[in-house]
Formats: structure tokens, C-alpha cells, sequence
């Protein structure tokens, strides 16, 4: 149930220093590029705010999502702030059950009305009347609207809840969309990622609680601040990309050497996201560093876009194939033009008439 | 649409489309062009052998034209520099030579992107040059019409798209992309209908009149 | 059979092939054919750009053998040629266009652009669009045998005098001879001392030759006009009085379409292969010296140059015959810039002689030329085609400069050993 806590409360409870505290509000405040003048405002809403109801829906998802966020090694201050939340439905992690935990939504949304933040993650199938992810009788669809109407601002956690995600891969048999798709009248945040980085998701919160909006968002409706470079763009690999030096092969002397892996498959050019700087698991590593090269996870569509492990500007189908019928047909449509030809030339050399002398006088 | 799923489509189908069209018209133009045939020559040859001096041609005259008067060294220094420019930027840069790899199944080395950087902003001030020239000069200006400027737009287009996608200028990358990509595709299919189809017609054009003339004794 | 658009579009069709086709398809209107043009370059008039002059035949290759042509030109949105548009070209394609073949030497694709013109006349041709002085040329050398009007009886009169000049006798139609010796009319007419300085190299040779009183007119005025029908019968009349005689080499004089067109397109016109070996004058005289048949007396002092006739250095394939000659004849030969076969028109090739209308811009041409001289320095100018002395002379009138102009044979015929000599060799 909600609480009155603020933050700052909370926060000294769970014996977190004010120095703690502060070290937190800066650092959130430069991977949100915002001025350190900005750093003072935000431990000040931070501390003062009064912990939002959110609401959590889970649609045609692999909790991947939820794992992410709430997987931390230690005790850390996103996860804190996280748990601080006052987090009023989620399937994972509420106590809950059955018609108590839709019970709890209910009135989290009518107490709550028009503050309260929804958090989506799972895409949401549309075909068939969205009969294919049903939750306490009620399809994902009708869910997701209904718990729509009250929300301030809805935050799209994950890519299938951001664009649909792998279950919207081609043929896409349930349906699966996006929430954007659904809702047209609230604000959205899109948060891709598969699985977003944990940061990027309490750094949107972090936002919405200090300025009461939004941050600001790119075309895909994602937060600036974490995806508006690609990854191609802060790879440390990128020297090697530079010089032409690529791993040709997963365990190749150039894969030892930690060379680019761009004709793996690396999609890092195309792809928005803060793996290269923020990493993962406090900042551990990223895929790339390990190894493997980056899917383009937070981009729309990345499941449909070719192979994960042929470069991205290599067709993403067999052209050769798909053209050799047309070559053919080509060579014959040339052929029958040829012949063509011919016979039009061979006639006008038939039907000339011999020019003699006389007809000089003409 | 996303940006995504018109790369997907424009590398995809896309290419499908422009590869066909311009393999397929490409084809065509040569079949019939060299299905008109030529007549056997009866005169007795000085060369019998003349084949070799029609290769010799297609070689040769790659070479500036000594016979040409007062034409400015830069209006053909810039043509080599774009044809070469072009050239290199096409068949030697990692992405462009990983698109290769898939269609034909192999690849060859790379120049570094800086060069290739380079050569790219020579390869645009040359065809602005050569664009300049063909307005200005008498000659050019009086033989040009739709076909010699669309047919230079069709080739910049794609390497200005190129060098703005590399280094992220006036739209995102991923936009910058699509664009390139479709520029690219533009051309394939505009090739075999308009002069450029020259980058393929030149061979036989320079054989047949090196042949003729190496028959009779005379290097052109 | 009349002229008309139709015949004309019909020949255009019927002279396309492959090589034109691929020309038309690798033009990419570089411009580089004008500035080797000694029309464009003398005049600075872009209309006399080569590739221009081909317009009508582009169009029609365009309408009829590609694919796109023909649906446009079915769909009615192409543009025909007509009996205007040829009436427009006839100046271009004749009057600025002496068949010298500077062109191709320069196009970066290849094209064989005199190739192009050469057929592209047979359409003009075929449509009646030829200029008069050509066809009134051309019927005279269809009906009386040469395109100056010369007759067997006009040639017998000069032989004569000739023979009186030099006290050697010309031979005619002497059955197996070795050799046939062919005439240009205006060697006939103007210069005929080429006659007796063959006469003397070959007997100093101790050649078997003659004269043929069938057939002595060498040039070609169909091939100049354009048309492959008039052309052939032409060559077959040189091929039949050959023939006849059963010589083994038919000599081409001193002029330069006659080489050509019984060497490289006689054969072709008349659809066979020749019994007899054609040799140029200065193929023969070279080949003689290198033999050690004649022998060359002294040199020429005077400072000379050469100016190598279109058709037969460029067009023709004998390009190091007159460089070969020229340092055996002279003490000082100067070359002029661009001399072989990257050397300028006289002017008066392809029918342009023949072309009252083009005079004057055939004399603006001479520009090119007299810049070529002047660099030189020389009093005397060497040649061996005597339509390029005709214009030569002409231009140099024009342009008051104070230059001879000497045929190459002659000159060698000049400064042979002597008689006495050759028999002292023997000796």
C-alpha cells in the first residue's frame, strides 16, 4: 500500500548517508546530461518527493525486464530508489495474489487517479481479440486501456512493451504490438532494450520526480539522454573499426585480440542505446566486450532485420537467389530484343532499292 | 514505418528490385546492342591478329587525349579524379565490400576509412567541377540535356548521402542510411536506360574500333 | 527509285550495327570529339561537334533498336527524323566534314565517329540530301568515268605529251603485267609530272606495269557522297579491268579515297576478296628502296615538311612509308607538329573539295594548317594526295604565303640515282 514516506525518509531508514545520497543525485545527473547546477534541484525533488504510486503491468513478456532491474549484486541505490517506489501492483514482486492483487490496482488507480505511473513491460497481442495473454479473465488489451485512463504518464519498460519485441517477429502469430500503438492520448516513454539497462529506467523516474515531466525524447520516443548516440559511436572497439582490423571468426586471433566484430554481426552503428558507456551490472561490460556482437536490441524491429551474426549492411536476404530468375529472364528478354533487332535490319537491307546515277539528279 | 523496418526493407527487397532491374537492363542493352552484329570485313588485313589491338584500345585510351586541342587539363584531371574516386569508394570500403561478400560470395582488402574519407570529398569537388564545366563549356553545354544531368545527380546523390551518413550530418545516422541506400538503388535502376550504361558499353565500343583500325595497321 | 525520308531512315536502319550501337550507347557528350575537329577548332562553332553531326542516325538507332525507343516511338512521343531535320544536317555531315578521322582518335569510349558519318551519309544519300557540287561529281564519274570529267582521250592526250617530256613510253593494257597503275583525275589534269617520276622508278626497278584503258580513275566519289550502290560500281570497274589484264598488285596513286575505298572498303562494297594485292605509291616506293631495286642519288637541301593526307596515314595505315621516305629523300625535314597520324586536315576530304558551298569554311580551316607551317619555317611543303595539294595551294594562295607544294613521288623520282650510275653499279 502507498505511504506518505518521502523519499529522503526512506532513504535514511535503509542507512543511506545525505553524502550517499548527494554522490547518487550527481551522478544521475551527468548520465542524464544535465549541468551539475541541475544536481542541488534534483536531490531536492528526490528527497521530497512523495513516493508515486506505480502500477506494473506484465503482458506477452519473459520478465527479462523485471530481472534486470531488480538483479543487483549489492544493495545499490537505483535498486533502493526502486524499492522506495511505492510499487502497488507487480506480478513478480507483490505479495499478492489473485483478486486481492486486482483489487490493489483498482484502488491504486482511483486513489491515485491521474498521478500514478503505469509501467509496461510484454507486448501486447491484438489478434483474435487478444484472447492469447489473458490475466484474471481480462485480455492484456482491456487491461492495458483501462489502466490507461488514470495514469499521468506511461513508461514502455523493454522493447516488446517499447515496439512489440521478439513476439511481434514475422509471422507474428498473436498479434503483438506496441503500447504506443494502443495509446494514443497519454504521454509515453519508450525504455527499449532487451532488457533495458537498469539505470536508464530509474533514470527516467529519477527525471519525471525532479521536473514533474518527462525527459526529452527522440523520435522513437525514447529519453535522449541514454539513446541518443549509437552504440558504433562510444565502442571502445571503434579505433579497430577505424583501421579496418575486424574478428573474422568467434575465437579467431582478431576475436583474441578484441578486434572489431562488425562482420560477426555487430548491429552497434544502427543501434541507440548506453551499453557502450553506462554497461551493465554497475558497469561491468556489454556485450561487445565479451565478446559477442551487439543485436540492436533497442531498435524496433532489430528481431526482423537479418542476421544477428552477419554484418548489417550485408542483405538481410539471399539476393542472389531472389535476382537469378530475374538475370534469366533478362538474358532472354535481350535475346528475344536482339532478334528483334535483327530482323528489322536484315528486312531493311531486303527491301532497299539499288540507288543508281540518275538518281543523283534528284 | 521505423527507420529500422525501411533498412530492413531498402537492403532487403529493395536491393532485390534495384539489383534485378539494373542486371536485367543491363543485359538487354548489351544483347541487343551487340546482336546487330558486323559485317566479316573482306579486305585483306594488315594484321590479321587484329583482336589484340581492339584490347589494346580498351586499354590505351584510358589515357588523356593527345589529339584533343585547348581542352583545360582541369575538366579532365577532375573526370579522373571522380572516376577513380568513385571507384575506389565503391569496391573498397568495409561496408560497401561487405555487400559484395554476401551477393557473390567473396570479399577482398579494405582501405582505411580515413582514406576513404578523403578520396570521398575529392570524388564530390571533382563532380562539382565536372558539373561546372559541362555548364560552362560551349561545347558540353550544347550537347547536354536531361540525360547528362540526371545522370550526374544519380551519381552524387549517392555519395553525398554517403559521406553526410559517415559523418553524421544533416539527419540521424539511421535516416541518413535509408537515404543512402535508396540513392544507391536509384542508380542501379537508372544505369542501363540512361549514358551511364557507358560503364559497360565502353569495352565493346573501344574493342571494335581498336580492331578495326589495328587491322589496317593503325595503333588508335 | 526516288529519294524520300522513307529510303533515307531505311538505309540509317540498314547501316546500324553493332559497333554504332554500342558507339551511341557509350557517348557520353565529353565534347572531346570537337576539339580535335578541324571544323569545331577552326570556327569555334559547337554545332560542328562530330557526335552532333550523327543526331539523325542516333535516333533512329534510338527508335528502332532499343527497347525503350521503339514503345516511345510507338507511343508517338519520340521525335521522328525528317526530310527537314536531314535538309538541316546536310551542312554538317558534308560541308563540315571531310571524313579525316581526327575523331576517333580521341573519344575516351572508343567511338569510331568517321565510321559513323561515313554510313550515316548513305541515309542522306538515300533521302536526296547531298550537296549538289558532290552529285554533279559523282554523276560524272558514274557516267563519263572520272568526277572532273576526264575522258580515255583526255588522259592519251597528256600521256603523250608526257611521253615526250620524258622520251619514255607509257604502257597500256599490257596483259600479266606485274602492275597496274591507277590515276586520280586531278593528278591528270594538274599534276602529271607524278607520271613520269613513276615511269622512272620503275625502270629503274625494272617493274612490269601499265595503264589500263578500261580503268585508270582511282578515286571513289560514292564513297565521298555516300552511297555503297555507286561506290561498288566503281571499284568494280577497277576490279574487272584488273582482273582483265591479270595483274598481281594494283597501285593507288597519289590520292587519298582511293585508297581506301579499293584498299579497306572495295572489297566489302563489291563482296569478294580481290585477285590482286592493292599497294600504295608509297608503300611501293619504300618497299623498292629497302629492296635495293632503286636507289637514291642525292638529297633534297631545301627545308621541307610533310603533311600526311587523312586517308591514307590515319584512315589508310601507312604511317611510317612517308616518314621512311621523307628522311631518304631530304638533307632537312622538319616534322610539323602533330605529324602522323595525329596530323590536321588539308580541308578537302570526304567530298568537301567538291562542295562549292563549303568553301568558305573550308578556306577558314586552313588557319590550322598555316599555324602547322609557320612553326615549321619552310619554303617547301611535301604531300602525296593531290586533292590535299589542290587545297594546300589554295590556302596558302589565300593566306599569301610563299610555300611550294611538291608531291612525295616525284621528289623521290627527282633525286634517284641516275642512269649512268645504275649501269655502273650493274657493272
Amino acid at each position: 500500500m502507498s505511504s506518505q514516506q518521502t523519499l529522503a525518509e526512506a532513504l535514511l531508514q535503509h542507512g543511506v548517508t545525505r553524502r550517499g545520497f548527494l554522490k547518487y543525485c550527481a551522478g544521475l545527473a551527468s548520465m542524464m546530461a544535465l549541468p551539475s547546477s541541475m544536481i542541488p534541484r534534483i536531490a531536492e525533488a528526490l528527497e521530497n518527493a512523495v513516493r508515486p504510486s506505480v502500477i506494473w503491468l506484465s503482458f506477452q513478456e519473459c520478465t527479462g525486464c523485471t530481472e534486470s532491474l531488480t538483479r543487483s549484486h549489492s544493495p545499490t541505490l537505483e535498486s533502493l530508489i526502486f524499492n522506495v517506489i511505492s510499487l502497488d501492483y507487480h506480478h513478480t514482486l507483490q505479495a499478492a495474489s489473485g483478486h486481492a492483487a486486482e483489487e490493489a490496482r483498482i484502488n491504486a488507480m482511483e486513489k491515485f487517479d491521474g498521478q500514478y505511473l503505469l509501467l509496461v513491460d510484454g507486448s501486447i497481442p491484438v489478434k483474435d481479440d487478444g484472447v492469447y495473454s489473458t490475466i484474471a479473465g481480462m485480455t492484456n488489451l482491456e487491461m492495458l486501456k483501462e489502466s490507461a485512463k488514470g495514469a499521468a504518464a506511461i513508461i514502455s519498460v523493454g522493447t516488446c512493451a517499447a515496439y512489440g519485441g521478439l513476439p511481434k517477429a514475422n509471422p507474428n502469430p498473436t498479434g503483438a504490438v506496441s503500447v504506443a500503438d494502443i495509446i494514443k492520448d497519454k504521454p509515453i516513454v519508450n525504455v527499449p532494450g532487451c532488457p533495458p539497462i537498469p539505470v536508464v529506467i530509474t533514470g527516467v523516474l529519477a527525471h519525471f520526480l525532479t521536473f514533474g515531466r518527462l525527459p526529452d525524447l527522440d523520435r522513437d520516443l525514447r529519453p535522449l539522454s541514454f539513446f541518443g548516440e549509437s552504440i558504433h559511436d562510444r565502442c571502445y572497439r571503434r579505433p579497430f573499426y577505424d583501421r579496418g582490423q575486424f574478428a573474422k571468426t568467434f575465437d579467431d586471433e582478431g576475436a583474441r585480440k578484441g578486434w572489431c566484430l562488425y562482420e560477426l554481426g555487430c548491429k552497434g552503428p544502427t543501434t541507440h542505446n548506453a551499453c557502450a558507456t553506462t554497461k551493465w551490472n554497475q558497469g561491468t561490460s556489454f556485450p561487445i566486450q565479451s565478446g559477442h556482437p551487439c543485436l540492436g536490441c533497442s531498435e524496433p524491429d532489430f528481431w526482423d532485420a537479418g542476421s544477428f551474426y552477419k554484418a548489417f549492411t550485408a542483405p538481410p536476404i539471399n539476393v542472389s537467389e531472389a535476382v537469378a530468375p530475374v538475370i534469366a529472364g533478362g538474358a532472354a528478354a535481350g535475346i528475344a530484343l536482339g532478334l528483334a533487332n535483327r530482323m528489322k535490319k536484315a528486312r531493311a537491307e531486303r527491301q532497299r532499292e539499288h540507288f543508281t546515277t540518275e538518281d543523283l539528279k534528284e | 514505418m521505423t527507420t529500422i523496418e525501411m533498412l530492413t526493407w531498402v537492403r532487403g527487397p529493395g536491393l532485390v528490385i534495384a539489383i534485378g532491374i539494373f542486371l536485367a537492363g543491363t543485359l538487354v542493352r548489351l544483347i541487343e546492342m551487340l546482336m546487330l552484329g558486323r559485317r566479316k570485313d573482306l579486305s585483306e588485313p594488315r594484321n590479321a591478329a587484329s583482336a589484340k589491338y581492339g584490347w589494346r584500345l580498351v586499354f590505351t585510351r584510358f589515357l588523356p587525349p593527345f589529339a584533343a586541342s585547348d581542352v583545360p587539363a582541369i575538366a579532365f584531371l577532375a573526370s579522373y579524379v571522380f572516376h577513380i574516386g568513385l571507384f575506389l569508394i565503391v569496391f573498397f570500403y568495409v561496408p560497401h565490400i561487405t555487400v559484395f561478400k554476401e551477393l557473390i560470395g567473396f570479399g577482398w582488402p579494405s582501405l582505411p576509412a580515413w582514406f576513404i574519407d578523403a578520396v570521398t570529398l575529392a570524388t564530390m569537388i571533382a563532380m562539382f567541377v565536372v558539373l561546372w564545366h559541362r555548364i560552362s563549356d560551349k561545347v558540353k553545354n550544347y550537347l547536354s540535356g536531361f540525360n547528362d544531368y540526371y545522370s550526374w545527380f544519380i551519381t552524387i546523390f549517392p555519395i553525398v548521402t554517403g559521406y553526410f551518413a559517415f559523418h553524421r550530418l544533416v539527419l540521424p545516422y539511421n535516416d541518413m542510411l535509408v537515404i543512402h541506400i535508396l540513392s544507391v538503388e536509384l542508380l542501379l535502376i537508372s544505369l542501363p536506360f540512361t549514358k551511364l550504361m557507358h560503364a559497360f558499353s565502353f569495352i565493346f565500343s573501344r574493342w571494335y574500333t581498336g580492331e578495326a583500325a589495328g587491322r589496317k595497321g593503325i595503333k588508335l | 527509285m526516288s529519294v524520300s525520308i522513307k529510303k533515307g531512315i531505311q538505309a540509317f536502319k540498314e547501316q546500324i550495327d553493332a559497333p554504332i550501337a554500342s558507339y551511341f550507347n557509350s557517348c557520353v557528350h565529353c565534347g572531346l570529339c570537337a576539339s580535335s575537329c578541324l571544323f569545331y577548332v577552326a570556327t569555334g562553332d559547337p554545332k560542328y561537334t562530330p557526335i552532333h553531326k550523327l543526331e539523325p542516325m542516333r535516333r533512329v538507332w534510338k527508335q528502332e533498336y532499343t527497347f525503350w525507343g521503339r514503345l516511345f516511338s510507338k507511343l508517338g512521343i519520340s521525335k521522328p527524323v525528317t526530310d527537314d531535320m536531314l535538309d538541316e544536317w546536310q551542312d554538317l555531315l558534308y560541308d563540315s566534314c571531310t571524313l579525316c578521322g581526327r575523331c576517333s582518335l580521341v573519344c575516351p569510349v572508343g567511338n569510331d565517329l568517321v565510321y559513323m558519318i561515313r554510313k550515316a551519309r548513305e541515309g542522306m544519300v538515300a533521302s536526296g540530301h547531298a550537296p549538289q557540287g558532290l552529285k554533279e561529281g559523282t554523276y560524272r564519274a558514274m557516267t563519263i568515268g572520272s568526277p572532273m570529267g576526264v575522258t580515255l582521250k583526255s588522259f592519251k592526250k597528256i600521256i603523250s605529251n608526257v611521253e615526250e617530256e620524258t622520251g619514255m613510253t607509257m604502257p597500256f593494257d599490257v596483259q600479266g603485267a606485274d602492275y597496274l597503275l591507277l590515276m586520280s583525275s586531278a593528278e591528270i589534269m594538274e599534276f602529271y609530272e607524278f607520271i613520269g617520276a613513276m615511269a622512272k622508278i620503275f625502270a629503274q626497278a625494272n617493274i612490269s606495269w601499265t595503264f589500263s584503258s578500261e580503268t585508270f580513275e582511282a578515286t571513289n566519289s560514292g564513297i565521298q557522297i555516300g552511297s555503297s550502290d555507286l561506290a561498288a560500281e566503281l571499284v568494280q570497274r577497277i576490279v574487272d579491268g584488273a582482273e582483265k589484264l591479270n595483274v598481281k598488285y594494283v597501285i593507288s596513286p597519289e590520292c587519298g579515297h582511293a585508297y581506301t575505298s579499293l584498299r579497306w572498303e572495295g572489297p566489302n562494297l563489291i563482296g569478294r576478296k580481290y585477285n590482286f594485292k592493292v599497294v600504295h605509291v608509297l608503300e611501293l616506293i619504300d618497299q623498292l628502296l629497302n629492296q635495293g631495286k632503286i636507289k637514291m642519288g642525292d638529297k633534297h637541301i631545301e627545308k621541307l615538311t610533310f603533311h600526311d593526307p587523312c586517308q591514307i596515314v590515319r584512315r589508310g595505315g601507312v604511317i611510317d612509308e612517308p616518314q621512311h621516305l621523307m628522311n631518304k629523300v631530304a638533307d632537312n625535314y622538319v616534322e610539323m607538329s602533330d605529324s602522323g597520324k595525329l596530323n590536321w586536315c588539308c580541308g578537302g576530304g570526304g567530298g568537301v573539295s567538291a562542295n562549292s558551298h563549303a568553301d568558305e569554311l573550308r578556306l577558314k580551316t586552313f588557319k590550322i594548317k598555316k599555324r602547322q607551317l609557320d612553326d615549321t619555317g619552310v619554303k617547301t611543303l611535301v604531300t602525296s594526295c593531290s586533292n590535299c595539294r589542290h587545297m594546300l595551294e589554295a590556302g596558302l594562295e589565300e593566306n599569301e604565303m610563299d610555300i611550294e607544294v611538291i608531291g612525295l613521288s616525284e621528289l623521290i623520282a627527282e633525286h634517284l640515282q641516275t642512269n649512268e650510275t645504275h649501269q655502273d653499279n650493274k657493272q
